[in-house]
This record gives structure tokens, C-alpha cells and sequence, in this order.
């Protein structure tokens, strides 16, 4: 096997232009004869635009012009879209509120841009918009999730401000499993709206040639083409083929580049408006304000156990705010990505939840790493922890008795998903022994000498990735499939170039995709190229999200390997006078079974485009494509086990050991995979101890900077400990599950089981700063 | 007003308005985009450079001050086939993911090298408070300024 092979901790060949100042983001990008936007956005919460006077900034040197919303609907440009239609338990679809990418009568939220300054220079354009005068009448906010039904009406169509009432599972089996329990134990928690500062902000660089009426749209984004699509299909800029996008190196993306913005569309529309290249890249404030947030849900959960302690029943009661819009998949993060994981490792017979979706005045609320996962691994984890310490039974213990056994698989649970494989138990084991949990009560012992105290918290989480299948998924309301695409163009002279679908803005797909192809293929690493990021490159994708693209796109990939595979052994055949069934591939060699006869790849390579001796059948030519839709979701799985020390004096939690044993599955690079559990525990960390997106009762955002949001640095974190086991995932050929996300799905309630363990508290709501810790420890 | 700075080595005269800032002179004048901008309050650090030696965040520094100094930006501490010892290292722990924040956390962890004596995990840690990376979880990063403390 070789060093740059599946398995291999292959160091990172993106690595060498990033380190050198050599990567190439979109605020990079500079166009001939470029101009730059500047937006105006709102700094209401809520309130009617009277007027908007743009003389002023017409006077300003430099601006070449003042356009609103009114402007975008004269050129019929349309809403943003939702991209997920949810319906309500009565059968009923989600109210959808309209949409502009520019608001034209009413603003929703501070932030909200409402206008596009367009100037000969940055400097110009903020001098411009700085003088723009608008008469805003201010009307009722609806902020706060808890008041949302009660408050003013956001939208005209949408009566309470409620979007969707939705439900999963068997309400009546669930409420007679409580009337039967022996112990109930109940919640009331929310889960705290966060912020995702991936540290790229959003930027766009539009053009527009009118020579051939062709969009080049330079932007941030996880998915190109599914932007492409967006805006052609259902913004109406322009029609597909005319409309190239490119996301070149990104900053991170976390599920905020997912989506598709007002400010791409604006830029890209006053392209063509104004002639010529426009550029706007946002400010942090702007990233604050306008960037998708993500979680802020408040729920009420309670689980039924038997005499037992076996888990009877799961009843979940969740509101999730979805901001003053519906971002592109908003919907379905707070039901089908959160009620579908309500049944955890555990065998828990009767689940159901009931969520409902409602609007308010604030930025709109979207996937963010883990996206309803992490929402749903803390109802369940922070439970599981509670009624083991009622029921005095070690959580450990308490969780084994009550595990899907390795046995068990699949396993269909009783909130639709079928879980194909996985071995709970070995997690658990591994974790257990890593975080040294015998020796914990010496250890909280000589804390409390030190006048501290210390708790240790458990998470065993599990996340669906790789949503799919796009059958299934359409049918429960996705407006596009899952699937992905893959192609491998083989060039005459042997080495390869790989296009995929996927997107990399920190994944490091340019590495494993690689290792994968050059492993199948048996060619050297160094001669495999991965383009991603260009639907002008790419035919098509779905792009980067949800931990999908090694499970996805990977598997695209290994499908357009193996017909190339099928075709180079019908052209060697030919060439080795016998026929394919009779020849072998591996190591990059094709050998007759039935003579010594062996040609290495790049000479069959070269044969397919210098066809002389070469099968009649065959078309010249080595590039195969392949579209691949997974037939199940993939089921990463694992345990957390965070150890915290507090100091009561100060509130300061201080996490002294943090153990992650994740089952991946099969590993492509075992390096990424761990830097991907250290940056999603970190997330994690940050959501449970320090991270917290608020708006203040008039619909003000203060936590709108650096200053105020309080994003994990380097000394407010430890080292982890990660680790792996592994069950191969039954379903795709690679046996991969994903990793993006586990870590901020698991580290939340493992932490907060951790801090209430050490207070001796039945709750705290996250983030645990140090004043809320410091009360709470005063008793 | 005309400023007079050099940049990698290289001279440079510029003619900037007063308010103009030294990274918008590196990114937008000289075409240095490895040095990026994050934030807009002096907090993320991605926009680090050396001034003198030193690490400063270049946001916060106006290009009027620097008229006659020495700056080095990332591109001016190694190349590709000849790598500073941190983006080596940087490198060998697997210390960057999307790379955004990575040139100025290699051009603060230098200066935390050279500055700062018997470097240990916490001291590194304390160090490079003052650059954000959303991706790597910090781990892989104090791995890499350890390591190359010890090679440098």
C-alpha cells in the first residue's frame, strides 16, 4: 500500500498556497475597471420605508448610483427562495413570507439591506450611502422566540407568526408509554442562538459581458451550482447557461455560505445595471448582522423510563426561531435535520415531537455546523444525564442498558430513519478508558481540597449525514436531490484530472479526493488534480454541507473510477489480444489473466487517444462521469466526555479534559479527520461556555462585534483527546460516514452535563459564562 | 501624502490619503493579498504583519506611521520550496483548514518565538489570543508553534 493511499495521514497539498499567502479568496479578486458596493441596511427592527432620498449621495464624487428593492422588482427579479417546503400536522403547507432580495416596503430585522450604493471606490460608496436620507416609520418588533405567537404580526399571510406547526412519531404510543412509567424526567432548556463568523466574511465579485449576456458571479458560497440554480431558476437574474459562479478558496463556511443572499444577487444584478465589475465584500458588523444565524430553540422535554431505567417513551415540544425570513433551508433544520435524531444510541420504543416554526425580527435562522443535530444530541444527552442522576444510576451504566446493540442493525427507530450500522458500546468503552472515568471521584476529591469543583459530563450522540435519498427527501418537501456528481478525465498522458460537485473551503478535499482516485487508480498521488468550485469546471453539484461530500462525492467518484477502470480493461484487452473478463487491474497495471501480458495505465491512457490498436467498440478517449445518490443516510456515531473544574470564586469554568471517540467509519486521512473533530469541539465549547447571539427587547443586536460575541480563543480551550473506532458504513463503497459536524453535536451536552455535575444543579442555560456559574454556585 | 515604506525587502513609494490604512496598502497597492481582513475592531488578527520585527495587527496601523519602516508580510518570510520553519510546521500539523486566518497566525506565532523565552502549551495559547481561527480548534496550532520553536 502506498504512503499517499485511503488511510493515510497525507499531508495537505492546499497547504502550500495558503502558508505562503498564496490562496486565492474572493475578496482577492480584482476585475478591470471594477466598482464597489456598499448596502444600506436597516437599523429598525421593524418599520416601514416612506421614503428613501438618494440626492444627497448622488452629490458625493465617485457615486454612480442609488438602487432599492423597487429597482430589482422592475427588472422582475424575484424573491429569495426556501428550499425545503414543510408542512404543518394539519396537512397544511409552511407560510412562506415573502422574500425580497432588497426590501422594498417593509424591513424585517436591523441589518436587513434595503438599498446598494454603487461608487468608483470603497470610500466613495460609504460616503455615498452615509448621506442617503430615508424616512423609516417604525413599527411593533416581534424579537423575543418566547413572545412570538403573542406579538405583532411580521407578515400579512402568516397569522401568529407561525410557519409550521410539525410533528414526527406516534403521539399516542409516546403518551401512554408516560402514563405507564415508573420515572419521568422532564426539561425546559433553550438552545442559544449562535453566530457562525467562519472568518472569511461573505464578498462577491459580479460581471457581466454584454457581448455575450453572460454573468460571472465570483462569490462565498458552499455550493456554486446550487446558487446557480437559485438564481436562475427562482431569482430570475438570469437563465442557467448564461450564469457562471465560481466560490475559489473560502474562508470556512460552517453552513452560513450555504445559502443564497441579498447581497450576491444585488451585486450581481447591478453588474449588468451599471456596465461594469462589482465588488462588495461585508465588514464583520455586516457578517453579524446579515449572515445566517444559527439554533435558538426553546424546548420542553421529557423521557419515561421504566422500573428499569429502560427509556418508555421521548415527548419533545421544541419553537425554533427562523428569523423575519426563510433563509434557503431554514425549514428543515428544526424538523427533519432535529425531530429525525430524537431517538439517539438508544431503543427508545415511542418518540414523539412536535416543533413549531415561527417568525420574528431578527436576522433569519439557518443551518449551522450540525444543523438540528446538535439541538437534538443535547434534548436527548442532557435527559439521559438527568434521569440518571435522579435515579442514582451511573450515566454510564444507565446509557449501556439502554443502547442499540451492535446486533440491532439496522435499526429502525421510530422517528424515520433506519440506521444501518454502528457499535455504540465500543465508543463508550474507548471513551471511558481515555478519560480515566474510575479514577474521576479521587480526582473531584482533590479538586474540592483546592476549594474547586469538578464534574465530568457524557455525550453519546449520534448524527445523520449525507442526507439522502433525493427520492425520499423530495418527497418530504427538498427542492433539490442529494445526490453528487463526480468525473475523472483521464489525459493522454496518464495522469488525471478529478472534477466533483463537492466543495472545499477547509475540508481539504484537494488531499483525500485525491488519495481516493489515485488509491483506486494506483497512479501517484502527485498526478491526480481535484477542481472543484466552478460550474463552468463542473458540470453539477450539490456542493458542501451536512458532512456529506466523502460520503456523497466520494462515492460519485469511486463510480466514475470504476468505468474507468471498465473501459481501460477492455481497451487493454484489445490490446493484450483477449478478452476483458480475462484481465486484472491493481496497482495501476492491467494483466492478462491468461498470458504474462501487462500494460500499465498510462499506456492504455495513451491508447484511448492515439488509437491504433484499439477495440472497434470502444469510443476513443478515458473520461467518465458519474452521478451517485446515496441509498440512506450515513450514521456517524460516538462519546464525548468532557471533565470540567470550576472555580466558584469566579465562575470560571476551566475544561480540563475533553475525550471525543467517534466512529467514522472507514477514515480517507486520519489527520483531517481529527483537525475536523478538534475544530467542531471547539464550536461546541464555544456554544456551551461562551458563544451567544442576543438581541435586546427593542430588536438591537449586542453582540454585534468581536467585542461582544465572545468567540473561542486559544486559551480558552485544552488539547483534546480523539480518538476512533470503526464500522464501516453498510452502504456506500467506501464505507465512510463524515466528520464535519460531530464534534459540535456532541460537545455541547457533554460540557453542560459536565458544569451542572460540578454545581450539583438540575440545569443552566448555555453559554455557562461566569456569571451565570458564579450565581449558581452561590446557590 | 507620500509615504516611503519597504515591504519584503522591496521599496516602495506610495502616494495614500492620511486615513489610509497599511493593510489596505499591502492588499490594495502592492497586490499582497496573503494578508486578509477579518474583523473590523482589531480582534481577529488575520491581517498580522511584521513592522520592525514586530507583530502588528495592520488594520490598526495607518500607512502615514510607517513611512521608513521595514514590513514583512507573509509572502516575504518563505516561498514554496523554501519554507520558514512555522509555515513548515504549520504545515506538518495539519495547524490550517481553510487558511484564512493562517498568515497572520504564522506571522504572530513567529513573533511569539522569538520574543517570548521557554515557550510552553499555556504560554502559546496565551500568545495567540489575539488571532481567531474558527476551524483547526487551536489543538493543531499550539502543536506547530511548540514544534517550531524548537527548530527555529
Amino acid at each position: 500500500m502506498s504512503d499517499t493511499g485511503i488511510g493515510k495521514s497525507v499531508k495537505r497539498r492546499e497547504d502550500l498556497r495558503f502558508i505562503t499567502g498564496r490562496g486565492r479568496y474572493t475578496d482577492d479578486v480584482n476585475r478591470p475597471n471594477q466598482v464597489y458596493a456598499v448596502f444600506l441596511r436597516s437599523p429598525y427592527p421593524r418599520a416601514r420605508i416612506v421614503s428613501i432620498d438618494a440626492s444627497g449621495a448622488d452629490e458625493v464624487a465617485g457615486v454612480i448610483g442609488v438602487f432599492t428593492g423597487k429597482d430589482l422588482s422592475a427588472d422582475k427579479i424575484g424573491d429569495l427562495p426556501c428550499g425545503w417546503m414543510v408542512k404543518s400536522k394539519d396537512g397544511s403547507d409552511m407560510k412562506i413570507a415573502p422574500h425580497p432580495p432588497l426590501a422594498v416596503e417593509v424591513v424585517n430585522y436591523v441589518g436587513e439591506p434595503y438599498g446598494i450604493v454603487v461608487a468608483e471606490s470603497l470610500a466613495a460608496a460609504r460616503d455615498g450611502a452615509e448621506v442617503v436620507a430615508t424616512e423609516f416609520e417604525e413599527l411593533t418588533p416581534t424579537v423575543s422566540v418566547a413572545n412570538a405567537t403573542a406579538g405583532a404580526q411580521l407578515h400579512t399571510n402568516v397569522p401568529d407568526n407561525v410557519c409550521y406547526l410539525w410533528e414526527l412519531g406516534d403521539a399516542d404510543a409516546t403518551n401512554a408509554a408516560f402514563a405507564a412509567a415508573a420515572h419521568v424526567t422532564k426539561l425546559t432548556f433553550s438552545n442559544n442562538r449562535l453566530i457562525p463568523n467562519a472568518m472569511e466574511p461573505r464578498a462577491a465579485v459580479a460581471s457581466f459581458d454584454a457581448a455575450t449576456e453572460e454573468f460571472t458571479l465570483v462569490t462565498t458560497s458552499q455550493n456554486p451550482h446550487l446558487e446557480r440554480l437559485i438564481l436562475s431558476a427562482f431569482v430570475q437574474l438570469a437563465p442557467e447557461h448564461k450564469l457562471r459562479v465560481i466560490a475559489p478558496d473560502v474562508g470556512g463556511g460552517f453552513g452560513s455560505k450555504i445559502f443564497v443572499y441579498a447581497e450576491e444577487t444585488a451585486v450581481a444584478w447591478a453588474a449588468r445595471r451599471v456596465g461594469r465589475p462589482v465588488k462588495w465584500t461585508a465588514d464583520r458588523s455586516e457578517s453579524f448582522l446579515a449572515d445566517a444565524h444559527g439554533r435558538d430553540h426553546l424546548t420542553t422535554a421529557e423521557l419515561a423510563l421504566d422500573g428499569d431505567g429502560l427509556f418508555q417513551g421521548l415527548r419533545v415540544r421544541t419553537r425554533a426561531n427562523l428569523g423575519a425570513y426563510l433563509s434557503t433551508f431554514a425549514s428543515s433544520v428544526p424538523t427533519y435535520l432535529y425531530g429525525t435524531l430524537l431517538a439517539g444510541q438508544y431503543r427508545t420504543p415511542a418518540i414523539h415531537v412536535e416543533v413549531e416554526g415561527v417568525y420574528t425580527n431578527t436576522a433569519p435562522v439557518d443551518a449551522y455546523r450540525g444543523a438540528g443535530r446538535p439541538e437534538a444530541t443535547y434534548v436527548v444527552e442532557r435527559l439521559v444525564e438527568t434521569a440518571a442522576r435522579e435515579l442514582k444510576v451511573d450515566p454510564a451504566a444507565l446509557r449501556r442498558r439502554n443502547f442499540i446493540a451492535p446486533d440491532q442493525f439496522p435499526y429502525q427507530t421510530p422517528v424515520a430513519l433506519e440506521y444501518d450500522t454502528g457499535n455504540y458500546e465500543a465508543s463508550l468503552a474507548a471513551a471511558l478508558e481515555k478519560s480515566d472515568y474510575a479514577n474521576f471521584a479521587a480526582r473531584k476529591a482533590a479538586s474540592e481540597q483546592r476549594g474547586k469543583r469538578r464534574g465530568i459530563g457524557f455525550s453519546c450522540y449520534i448524527e445523520a449525514c449525507g442526507l439522502a435519498p433525493s427520492q425520499l427527501a423530495i418527497q418530504l418537501g427538498a427542492g433539490v436531490g442529494l445526490y453528487e456528481s463526480g468525473e475523472v478525465r483521464v489525459n493522454p498522458t496518464g495522469n488525471v484530472t478529478v472534477f466533483t460537485g463537492s466543495h472545499s473551503h477547509g475540508q481539504g478535499h484537494e488531499t483525500t479526493f485525491a488519495q481516493v482516485v489515485s488509491d483506486k487508480l494506483g497512479i501517484p498521488f502527485e498526478n491526480v488534480e481535484v477542481v472543484h468550485g466552478d460550474t463552468g469546471r463542473v458540470e453539477f453539484g450539490l456542493g458542501t454541507y451536512g458532512s456529506r461530500s466523502i460520503a456523497v462525492g466520494g462515492s460519485a467518484l469511486v463510480k466514475a473510477t470504476d468505468k474507468i477502470i471498465a473501459k481501460g480493461k477492455r481497451i487493454a484487452a484489445h490490446m493484450m489480444d483477449t478478452n476483458a473478463d480475462s484481465v486484472d487491474f491493481s496497482d495501476g497495471e492491467f494483466a492478462a489473466r491468461d498470458s504474462n501480458q501487462k500494460l500499465t495505465f498510462g499506456e492504455v491512457a495513451f491508447a484511448a487517444y492515439v488509437p491504433s490498436n484499439y477495440p472497434s467498440s470502444e469510443e476513443p478517449g478515458l473520461s467518465e462521469k458519474a452521478f451517485y445518490d446515496p441509498k440512506n443516510f450515513t450514521f456517524p456515531a460516538g462519546t464525548h466526555i468532557a471533565e470540567v473544574e470550576i472555580d466558584p470564586e469566579t465562575g470560571v469554568v476551566d475544561v480540563v479534559n475533553f475525550v471525543a471517540v467517534d466512529d467514522f467509519g472507514r477514515v480517507i486521512n486520519p489527520m483531517i479527520v481529527e483537525g475536523q473533530v478538534h475544530g467542531g469541539i471547539a464550536q461546541g465549547i464555544g456554544q456551551a461556555l461562551l458563544e451567544h447571539g442576543i438581541y435586546d427587547d427593542g430588536g438591537q443586536l449586542i453582540t454585534g462585534s468581536y467585542m461582544d460575541y465572545c468567540m473561542p480563543r486559544a486559551d480558552d480551550l485544552p488539547s483534546f483527546d480523539v480518538d476512533m473506532t470503526v464500522t464501516p458504513c453498510t452502504h456506500n463503497p467506501l464505507g465512510v460516514k463524515g466528520c464535519g459536524e460531530a464534534g459540535a453535536i456532541g460537545a455541547p451536552a457533554a460540557i453542560m452535563n459536565a458544569v451542572t455535575d460540578a454545581l450539583g444543579v438540575v440545569d443552566l442555560p448555555m453559554p455557562a459564562t461566569p456569571e451565570r456559574v458564579w450565581r449558581a454556585a452561590r446557590g | 501624502m507620500k509615504v516611503s515604506l519597504t515591504v519584503n525587502g522591496r521599496r516602495h513609494d506610495v502616494d495614500v490619503a492620511p486615513n489610509t490604512l497599511l493593510v489596505d496598502v499591502l492588499r490594495g497597492r502592492l497586490g499582497l493579498t496573503g494578508t486578509h481582513v477579518g474583523c473590523d475592531t482589531s480582534q481577529c488578527g488575520a491581517c498580522t504583519v511584521h513592522l520592525d520585527g514586530r507583530s502588528v495587527k495592520s488594520c490598526t496601523v495607518l500607512a502615514a506611521q510607517v513611512d521608513g519602516a521595514a514590513v514583512t508580510t507573509i509572502e516575504g518570510i518563505g516561498s514554496p520550496d523554501a519554507l520558514h520553519p512555522m509555515q513548515a510546521a504549520f504545515r506538518d500539523c495539519h495547524a490550517l483548514q481553510c487558511g484564512f486566518c493562517t498568515p497572520g497566525m504564522i506571522m504572530s506565532a513567529i513573533d511569539l518565538v522569538q520574543n517570548v523565552e521557554n515557550l510552553d502549551e499555556r504560554k502559546v495559547r496565551e500568545g495567540l489570543e489575539g488571532n481567531l481561527c474558527r476551524c483547526t480548534g487551536y489543538h493543531n496550532i499550539v502543536k506547530a508553534v511548540l514544534n517550531a520553536a524548537e527548530s527555529m
